[in-house]
């Protein structure tokens, strides 16, 4: 996006004015878009948006995201995602549509303190979220090690089409599970997780720096040029 | 006792009378909280904790379309010459009260519904006008926190001094002055969000000192901008590269 403009913000400051569309962390007063975060505003065809640099985890639809089981009832898992708001896993999903609470033992499935991988499959305004399990890789996590990073930076530890990710397992011979709402799972030999966890800490370190990919390549000692 | 305005206009600690004290705001000072903030606002000495949105509890204290401001203005029992109290004195709740109401218009509350932020001011050493310096304070901590804000809230005080109006009164014009004025704004909209009155002035004095406390509100802003932008920032320049 070579026609895209961009700036450091804080809140209040004017992003844009005139005809454009809002996509995110922007308030519109008259013609005049203020920036409601701090981060880097961008000013674009598409429209106008503030990528943020700090900030709590929001579901959305869609999302994955590692989560740890707090809690249980007949009916549900209470899952703490690394939000304002607690998670729902109801046990139907898990057990299939002929779940029954006086037959089934939710404890056989997910204890309290298990690590799962899911995805939110409904979430707003007037309710808590709710997970599903269903799809490959998501479920319980039984090993691995896990990192949190600030939500805001998930994107830059994924990369472009996932490269930054790609470059880290590649290098270090370890599977990541990232979840949209900053926790990271890392599984694979002591070595390569300690390595990894560098890694992961560097880019949440340096998220905005522009010579990222380069940083986490010297750090993890792949040969520049090297394609992940 | 020195006079506090001396025949050459200077106030008893040096200032003019439109002279703001030495300002020092540092963002991200604890780990623990989500959003932090350290004011040095003359020797006042001020850390802002900001946590949430979290979940609210007791839960019945929830509101279904938007969040929970809670504030805490708290002085250490060793931040005056005697020892405080630290059970919260009356004049504590209310400024935890004022200071909820001047910051509540700047945050987006109706974007975080059935949780709670909490802001914490702790003050460390107090010196007249800690109520201004907090909420700056408190506002930087905010922003570091991310929590989605309409502007930043910037705060400042005038008042009469000996007969004059002056800006950022301390401790001791605070007390042997005629009159005090705290004033919080939203900078860029131009908005009033906090705004007291404890003394007598004429309505000349009143705009004088209002004018005086705008301007001083608007510094206090470029020094809650550097603030953030030092401590996300650096001096850098922005990133060309796409991110996703």
């Amino acid at each position: 996006m070579p026609d895209v403009k961009r700036r450091y913000v804080i809140p209040g400051e004017v992003v844009a004015e005139g005809n454009h569309r809002p996509i995110a962390n922007v308030l519109r007063v008259g013609e005049k878009f203020y920036s409601t975060r701090v981060g880097m505003a961008e000013v674009g065809h598409e429209g106008v948006r503030v990528i943020p640099l700090s900030g709590p985890y929001i579901p959305r639809v869609d999302d994955l995201v590692v989560g740890k089981v707090v809690d249980y009832s007949a009916f549900a898992w209470e899952v703490d995602i690394n939000s304002c708001f607690f998670a729902f896993l109801p046990a139907q999903s898990v057990f299939g549509r002929d779940f029954s609470p006086a037959e089934d033992t939710l404890t056989s499935k997910f204890a309290i303190g298990d690590i799962l991988a899911a995805r939110v499959i409904a979430f707003d305004r007037t309710r808590d979220p709710l997970l599903g399990i269903a799809g490959p890789g998501l479920g319980r996590i039984p090993r691995g090690e896990t990192v949190k990073i600030t939500p805001t930076k998930v994107p830059r530890l994924i990369g472009k089409r996932g490269s930054m990710i790609r470059t880290i397992e590649m290098a270090t011979n370890c599977r990541l599970t990232i979840g949209q709402n900053g926790v990271v799972v890392v599984n694979g030999a002591p070595e390569g997780v300690v390595m990894s966890i560098k890694a992961i800490k560097l880019v949440e370190e340096e998220a905005h720096s522009a010579d990222l990919t380069q940083k986490v390549q010297t750090l993890l000692m792949v040969p520049a040029g090297a394609q992940a | 006792m020195t006079a506090l305005i001396n025949e050459q206009g200077l106030r008893h600690d040096g200032r003019r009378i439109e002279d703001l004290r030495p300002i020092k705001i540092e963002v991200g000072i604890l780990k623990n909280a989500n959003g932090s903030a350290y004011i040095e606002f003359g020797k006042n000495k001020i850390i802002a904790a900001v946590y949430g949105p979290k979940e609210v509890h007791p839960k019945h204290m929830a509101l279904p379309d938007r969040a929970v401001l809670r504030c805490r203005y708290h002085m250490s029992p060793f931040s005056t010459d005697t020892r405080k109290n630290p059970a919260p004195s009356r004049r504590e709740i209310e400024i935890s009260k004022v200071v909820r109401e001047a910051l509540e218009p700047a945050i987006m509350i109706n974007d975080y519904p059935r949780t709670a932020i909490d802001v914490f001011l702790e003050v460390l050493q107090s010196d007249g006008g800690s109520r201004c310096a907090g909420i700056n304070a408190a506002s930087v901590a905010l922003a570091d926190a991310g929590i989605n804000m309409r502007d930043l809230v910037s705060a400042c005080a005038a008042g009469k001094v000996g007969g004059q109006v002056v800006l950022d009164l301390d401790d001791t014009e605070d007390k042997e002055g005629q009159a005090d004025v705290p004033v919080a704004i939203m900078p860029n909209f131009d908005q009033v969000t906090l705004f007291q009155l404890d003394g007598i002035l004429t309505q000349e004095e009143f705009k004088k000192a209002f004018g005086f406390a705008l301007g001083g509100c608007r510094k206090l802003y470029q020094l809650q901008k550097e603030a953030l932008m030092k401590k996300y920032f650096g001096h850098g320049e922005p990133i060309v590269e796409e991110n996703e």
